[in-house]
């Protein structure tokens, strides 16, 4: 049973660390333009953008 | 405004007639130097508009940031140096063929925004928190058959409570405050036995944690709040959809108008600013922002916004003009007659507002029954608590433990599955048809439908001219068609689609008002109006059309009609057969409406029909009892379809009338109708199923409690097992096919 005293605490920290990142990313605006990504990652960003898609 | 959706290309209207957009007063100057613009913009569908979009701003030297945001339809600037240099940045997105129009950030409902993250961070630690008081929880109930000791209970039940009783303060906010609200109007929801539940489960597994008893219920609080919180995300969210498209209608009301001073000068005005018989300046291309009389010049005018009306209607001087339509052909002089609010736009808007408040009193069903079932759960726990204290003889502790079981035991969970499961079901079934269900309850509506009331325009038929084919020769066709390729105008589309693979002619002069012009080496071939060919009027021709007139040829004539969708005629029929009121509500012309309703079979019919009046006749309705729904997708239909008891509209439909609507259909055919109202009908039979099984399940549970047996074992298998149960029989509307459902 000795295990559990660090075994839980290493759950709930993994746990909290997941919850943080997700707190962050509602914090830095990630969840603002939900389907604007989708189409971004089509994007060549080294192009002039002298071409129609 | 001018918006380009219509028109495409502004380069070929010729942009120096096009007034500058005056953007420069709603840029804001940030403490950083920089200049910031927010813009809603018009016609973003993919990543190459984002693209071209930010792209072209970015080429800026002066501009730092440029980010379209797709979900909202807006775009914000951000530039180093003066604020005035936002007209032009605006006007070099309407360049590209956007449609723009600026808007105040501060304006927007920040409280529902906020709102909508708040829930999303509520759902986060609530989920966290299931997730690890679940990890904790099975141990426990392990432990009852592998003899845990009670010193590695108390430990686990204390780490639960550490993480739990945070999440439940935090996380059940949103459920607190609008059970508050509820009881504070002296009224019942769903919220107050959720809030209780949660609340006192946390409370009394806290007090057994303290005093090393075995009932600790976390597990049970934080999952049921977990669950509850995905289902008011996904609703806040479609919510916040149909919020976006109100205020670009908004945004239509706010255009800009280049004013016509009497020494000749131009100046660009918001419309609110403008008077009654002023004089306006209107480009072709451009939206007219007031209700006018047309002074000078001649063109025509896209009305389908306000009436419906899926041809342009000529324009002349005399003739009256109304704010949110679209000027096609030609520059006109107008002069105002009624602005901002006393425009026929604002009067739309203002009996959709009307509309919608009156619907938001329906109560949705889960809310009807939680009204007698909260009640009646809160007087047995109560009774629990008051008959084992009296009568059983047990201190008030134990007696107090029996009664939050019952509390427990009887929580919604069930219940509250019930119907929210059977709807992501019947959602997820219909989307894959290309049926978008947007209001929650419009499922139990659409299943008590006994009547139905169908617009013409756009949904009945396809809203668009398409030819009529009377034999022409196909030579001629041909040569049509390939002058047609080099024009927008709706009757030169709809020769396009006709002969598709033609290769367009070049050299094609479009003349605003009259037609299309190609020279050749033999004269002139000209694709036009009748007056424009030098045709004699005569009566025989009630329809749009366009004459062909080519050297040493005789002129060809080519007739348009807006044909009725490919299934019109057979869907009407099955739901007539299946016992549905079908009535047709046009602001169409009668002699249009008449030989639509005859081609279609609809006995019941009227034309003319101005928003006001539709929303009026669906009051008769609703004062002899029916319950309507109303199809129907233009602007005119607006007030309507939010008046109705439900309603549905094409996806062809523009924002405002997809925004009104319950529910929106894709494609071109009507067939999603009756699939939408077969699909509404089981879902409500599976509900009342469900409903009975939970039921059925609190009828067994409940006595157990009652006498004192339920443990949390027994508790957390019954409540998983009977919310299994629902969730079980609610898959079935996804099996079987749709004959079947038919059939029955």
């Amino acid at each position: 049973m000795s295990g559990l005293l660090y075994l839980i605490p290493i759950a709930l920290f993994l746990g909290l660390l997941g919850l943080a990142a997700f707190l962050w990313a509602l914090r830095s605006g990630q969840f603002e333009d939900l389907d604007g990504a989708s189409h971004r990652i089509l994007h060549d960003d080294d192009d002039d953008g002298s071409r129609d898609p | 405004m001018t918006a380009l959706d219509l028109q495409g290309n502004p380069q070929q209207q010729g942009a120096g007639v096009l007034p500058p957009l005056d953007c420069s007063a709603h840029a804001i100057k940030d403490d950083d130097g920089l200049s910031r613009l927010h813009l809603n913009v018009e016609g973003v569908h993919c990543g190459g508009c984002i693209r071209k979009i930010e792209g072209a701003l970015q080429g800026q030297p002066d501009v730092r940031q440029a980010r379209v945001n797709m979900t909202t339809g807006r775009l914000v600037i951000a530039w180093e140096g003066a604020a005035a240099r936002g007209s032009e940045l605006a006007q070099l997105v309407e360049s590209l063929g956007f449609g723009v129009t600026p808007f105040n950030p501060e304006r927007r409902r920040a409280d529902q925004d906020r709102e909508e993250t708040e829930l999303l961070r509520a759902l986060a630690i609530a989920g966290f928190a299931a997730a690890n008081v679940m990890l904790l929880s099975v141990a426990i109930w392990a432990g009852h058959f592998y003899d845990m000791g009670p010193a590695t209970r108390g430990l686990l039940h204390w780490f639960s409570a550490l993480i739990a009783l945070p999440a439940i303060l935090y996380a059940g906010r949103p459920f607190y405050r609008s059970a508050l609200a509820a009881l504070r109007g002296s009224g019942l929801n769903m919220d107050v036995p959720i809030s209780l539940a949660v609340l006192l489960a946390g409370g009394m597994s806290l007090f057994e944690t303290l005093t090393d008893g075995v009932h600790a219920y976390f597990d049970s609080a934080v999952t049921l709040l977990f669950f509850l919180l995905i289902g008011r995300y996904l609703d806040r969210r479609a919510r916040g959809k149909a919020r976006s498209a109100a205020e670009r209608l908004l945004a239509l009301r706010s255009g800009s108008v280049t004013l016509l001073l009497p020494d000749g000068r131009r100046q660009v005005l918001p419309a609110s600013r403008v008077e009654k018989g002023q004089k306006v300046l209107v480009a072709a291309g451009e939206r007219i922002a007031v209700d006018a009389r047309v002074v000078e010049g001649r063109s025509e005018v896209d009305s389908s916004l306000i009436t419906g009306e899926s041809l342009p209607k000529p324009a002349k001087p005399g003739d009256q003009v109304f704010a949110g339509t679209l000027n096609l052909a030609a520059p006109m002089t107008l002069e105002v007659t009624a602005v901002d609010e006393d425009t026929i736009l604002a009067e739309i808007v203002r009996l959709m507002e009307l509309a919608e408040q009156k619907r938001a009193r329906y109560v949705v069903l889960a809310d009807r029954v939680a009204g007698y079932y909260a009640p009646v759960v809160h007087l047995l726990a109560l009774l629990t608590f008051i008959g084992w204290l009296m009568i059983g003889g047990l201190a008030w502790q134990p007696a107090l433990l029996i009664a939050i079981a019952v509390l427990i035991v009887t929580c919604p969970c069930a219940l509250g599955l019930a119907v929210p499961v059977v709807q992501v079901i019947a959602s997820g079934r219909l989307l894959r048809r290309g049926i978008l269900l947007k209001s929650a309850s419009a499922l139990e509506r659409l299943a008590t439908v006994d009547s139905i009331v169908f617009d013409k325009t756009g949904t009945l038929t396809r809203g668009r001219p398409d030819l009529i084919d009377e034999g022409q020769p196909k030579e001629a066709l041909d040569c049509a068609a390939s002058l047609a390729a080099a024009s927008r105008h709706p009757l030169a589309q709809a020769l396009v689609r006709a002969r598709p693979d033609i290769e367009p002619a070049s050299g094609v002069q479009e003349i605003p008002g009259c037609g299309l012009l190609l020279e050749t080496p033999e004269g002139d071939i000209r694709l036009g109006s009748r007056r424009w060919c030098g045709i004699a009027d005569s009566e025989d021709s009630p329809g749009p059309e366009l004459w062909l007139c080519r050297p040493q040829r005789a002129p060809l004539r080519f007739a348009f009609r807006d044909q009725p969708r490919r299934d019109a005629a057979e869907v009407i029929r099955r739901l007539q057969a299946q016992g549905y009121e079908i009535e047709l509500l046009s602001g169409d012309r009668p002699a249009t409406a008449a030989a639509v309703a005859a081609e279609l079979g609809i006995e019941v019919w009227r034309a003319g029909c101005t928003p006001a009046e539709k929303c009026q006749r669906l009051a008769e309705l609703e004062a002899q009892g029916r319950k309507t729904l109303m199809v129907g997708d233009g602007l005119n239909d607006a007030p309507a379809l939010a008046a109705a008891f439900v309603s549905l509209s094409p996806a062809s439909a523009i924002d405002i009338s997809q925004t009104a609507a319950d529910a929106v259909f894709q494609g071109e055919d009507l067939a999603p109708l009756p699939e939408l109202l077969d699909v509404a009908r089981r879902a409500e039979r599976l509900v009342k199923q469900n409903f009975g099984l939970a039921f059925t399940y609190n009828a067994i549970a409940v006595p157990l409690a009652i006498v004192g047996l339920v443990t949390p074992l027994v508790a957390a298998i019954c409540m998983s097992a009977s919310s299994l149960l629902v969730i079980g029989n609610a898959l079935r509307l996804s099996r079987g096919s749709l004959e079947a459902g038919r059939g029955r």
